[in-house]
């Protein structure tokens, strides 16, 4: 039995990188993540890997940049203020089709916010955060062993498909301890070769490489772009990941990632107690999001109950979803369930807002701003009064 | 007697540039070509060029590149370098690139003493946008967004900054020195500052930046021959040339430590 140890989720993430053979890594502190840069200094510097502290995260994703361009195994982390300083770097990433690993150890915002879990950057991290048309993968690990194994396939998917992969983590997972069962660590010599990466042309002779994004000649350009555009499909054709639990069975499913499929997985036991059946669909992958299987279960009628640490994001992919199915959305309807400002949905809550939905109680979400509320108008709890 | 034959540099591509006649740009790509070349590293060598007119430089230059967003050339030349410890790094950067937008990433590489070489091309203008000020335009020089001249008094535009003598005071550098290419002297001496920074960073030694006054007639307004002395007479007063800090261990000036401020310690 491979052994079990305990570690944080920050942490899970760091030593899932350095067993995919990450070998620089670059970051600037921020909470919730700094454990994350210091694992890898005490990792990384004995081992004579490249750690730098940067100065800035504009920094550190240029650094990456460079490390990546010389074809190493490049990773930066971060949380959301920090991750917005690194949209420059990401989008001239996506352009110059460099692989490297970001992670965002997601708080609360806008604006400096508050230092507590929340997932309010999904659109940033989904839509391409920075300038220009681009998508990159986003992996969405629930608990510390998730942190681990995503992190560790991040690095194959982000060689594979050459383009940045972002770990869309939140402070809660990030800071949680659980035990996880370690990756085996990877022989650096068997990663794959990357003809495209500068350095050593002297050796085999080949024509110059060029790494850069710039092209000023509108139809080449263009064409780049689109090129790209075939390699998204081809992504969002073999890459989608989710889980389903308990879907068939229930008229209800509840979708989340992170932290709050977690908290909606809860609600779902809660609710089985009570002798009514909830589904539970979590998306491993949000970009590529699985369209196709909220698409099939609208077909069969389900009712959605989205739950999100936000004002509502990953609601507009499912509701996308219902309407790739062809059925109208009052057939299908999607609702929501938000708590933000690093406050975290609790399992009564949850259930509560499921029960409003099954009742008839609440009105479906809808894109814009006229119906906008947390979730059925109730009255919402403090976590602080709840001592979490 | 030896004989040396005038070649084209292997490392520099045979091709017309697309620099405006006069530009300094096109001389600078030379001086390191050669070097390369006399050096043998054109197969280990990276060139990072910057976002500025020397964009094209990955044109021009026989070496592999790594092209960066506007001012983040030395945080790419720190991932490259880190990683390709044996190869040339050359962090190319323009005056708009390295001393406004890229100000912390120059001075924290130079801090932390990344061993590439900066090659810092000064023309006190922002060619590429077409004339607006730089940060190292000169007190009343015109500039599209200066129209009357630079004043840093009612207007509080600044003063020029001083590269090297600002990086001097940081103990990660090893090497600063200020050229210029407004003459053959100068431009040999250039070549001279150029290739000492080269060796050094080979030989891991630190920090190491050339600056190079250059002329950019075109968003100076003057004919290429007024603009070179238009650099004699008025940015060299400003920009005074030669080896501000020069602490290198194998060139015979070494001071133990590096310590800071020593602008006119290291000077010859
Ligand atoms: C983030 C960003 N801001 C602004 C620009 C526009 N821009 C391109 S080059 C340049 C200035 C270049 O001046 P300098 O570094 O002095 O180089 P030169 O062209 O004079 O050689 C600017 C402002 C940009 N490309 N990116
Ligand atoms: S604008 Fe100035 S710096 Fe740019 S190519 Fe022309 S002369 Fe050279
Ligand atoms: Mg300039």
């Amino acid at each position: 039995m491979p052994e079990k140890v305990l570690m944080k989720g920050n942490e899970a993430i760091a030593e899932g990188a350095l067993r995919a053979g990450c070998t620089a890594y670059f970051g600037y502190p921020i909470t919730p993540q700094s454990e994350l840069p210091a694992y890898m200094a005490k990792h990384m510097l004995p081992r004579h890997l490249t750690f730098v502290q940067a100065e800035s995260e504009v920094a550190a994703i240029n650094m990456v940049y460079g490390a990546a361009a010389a074809g190493a195994r490049a990773m930066t982390s971060s949380s959301s203020p920090g991750v917005s300083l690194k949209q420059e770097g990401i989008s001239y990433l996506c352009g110059a089709d460099l692989p490297c690993v970001i992670v965002n150890v997601q708080r609360s915002g806008p604006g400096l916010g508050g230092i507590s879990p929340a997932q309010g950057d999904y659109f940033q991290a989904t839509r391409g955060g920075g300038h220009g048309d681009y998508y990159h993968i986003v992996l969405a690990p629930k608990d510390v062993q998730e942190c681990a194994d995503l992190t560790f396939e991040a690095f194959d998917l982000a060689d594979k498909w050459r383009m940045p992969v972002m770990i869309l983590a939140d402070g809660l997972i990030g800071q949680m301890m659980e035990g996880v069962v370690l990756p085996p660590a990877r022989d650096l010599a068997s990663l794959p070769a990357k003809p495209w990466a500068v350095g050593h042309q002297g050796k085999s002779g080949r024509p110059f490489n060029h790494v850069s994004s710039i092209n000023l000649v509108p139809d080449e350009l263009e064409k780049s772009v689109n090129d790209r555009f075939e390699r998204y499909k081809a992504i969002a054709e073999s890459e989608v990941r989710s889980v389903s639990t308990n879907c068939d069975k229930a008229d209800l499913i509840l979708v989340g990632y992170g932290t709050s499929s977690r908290v909606a997985g809860g609600a779902m036991a809660l609710a089985k107690a009570e002798g009514i059946e909830l589904g539970l669909f979590r998306p491993t992958t949000l970009w590529p999001f699985p369209y196709a299987e909220i698409a099939e279960f609208a077909a069969k009628g389900k009712k959605f109950l989205c739950v999100e640490m936000s004002m509502g994001q990953m609601v507009e992919d499912v509701l996308l979803g219902v309407g790739m199915s062809g059925v109208s959305g009052d057939a299908a309807p999607v609702h929501f369930f938000g708590r933000l400002g690093g406050n975290i949905p609790n399992e009564d809550e949850v259930l509560a807002a499921a029960k409003d939905v099954l009742a008839g109680r609440s009105k479906p979400h809808r894109i814009g701003f006229a119906d906008r509320s947390l979730g059925s108008g109730r009255n919402l709890g403090s976590n602080r009064s709840r001592g979490q | 007697m030896e004989t040396a034959t005038y070649k084209h540099p292997a490392s520099l591509v045979p091709l017309q540039t697309k620099y405006c006649p006069g530009c300094g740009h096109g001389v600078i790509h030379r001086l390191i070509t050669e070097i390369i070349d006399e050096l043998g590293l054109q197969g280990s060598s990276i060139v990072l060029n910057p976002v500025g007119c020397s964009i094209w430089a990955d044109l021009y230059f026989g070496t592999d590149s790594v092209q960066p967003a506007h001012g983040r050339t030395p945080a790419a030349a720190t991932g490259v370098k880190r990683v390709l410890k044996d190869h040339l790094v050359v962090c190319y950067q323009g005056d708009g690139d390295l001393a406004a937008i890229g100000t912390a990433e120059i001075i924290h590489a130079a801090n932390r003493g990344e061993k590439f070489t900066t090659i810092f091309v000064n023309n006190a203008i922002y060619g590429m946008t077409g004339g607006q000020m730089a940060p190292t335009t000169l007190i009343g020089q015109k500039a599209t967004t200066a129209p009357e001249g630079r004043d840093p008094g009612e207007a509080g535009m600044g003063y020029p900054i001083r590269v090297c003598e600002m990086l001097a005071t940081l103990e990660g550098t090893r090497y600063l020195a200020r050229g210029s290419v407004d003459s053959p002297a100068n431009v040999r001496k250039t070549k001279q500052y150029i290739k000492k920074a080269f060796e050094a960073q080979m030989r891991g030694e630190g920090f190491t930046l050339v600056e190079i006054l250059s002329p950019c007639p075109t968003n100076w307004s003057m004919k290429p021959n007024e603009a070179v002395d238009w650099m004699v007479e008025a940015m060299v007063p400003v920009f005074p040339l030669g080896e501000i800090k020069n602490l290198l261990a194998t060139d015979g000036v070494a001071k133990a430590g590096g310590v800071a401020g020593t602008a006119a310690g290291g000077k010859k």
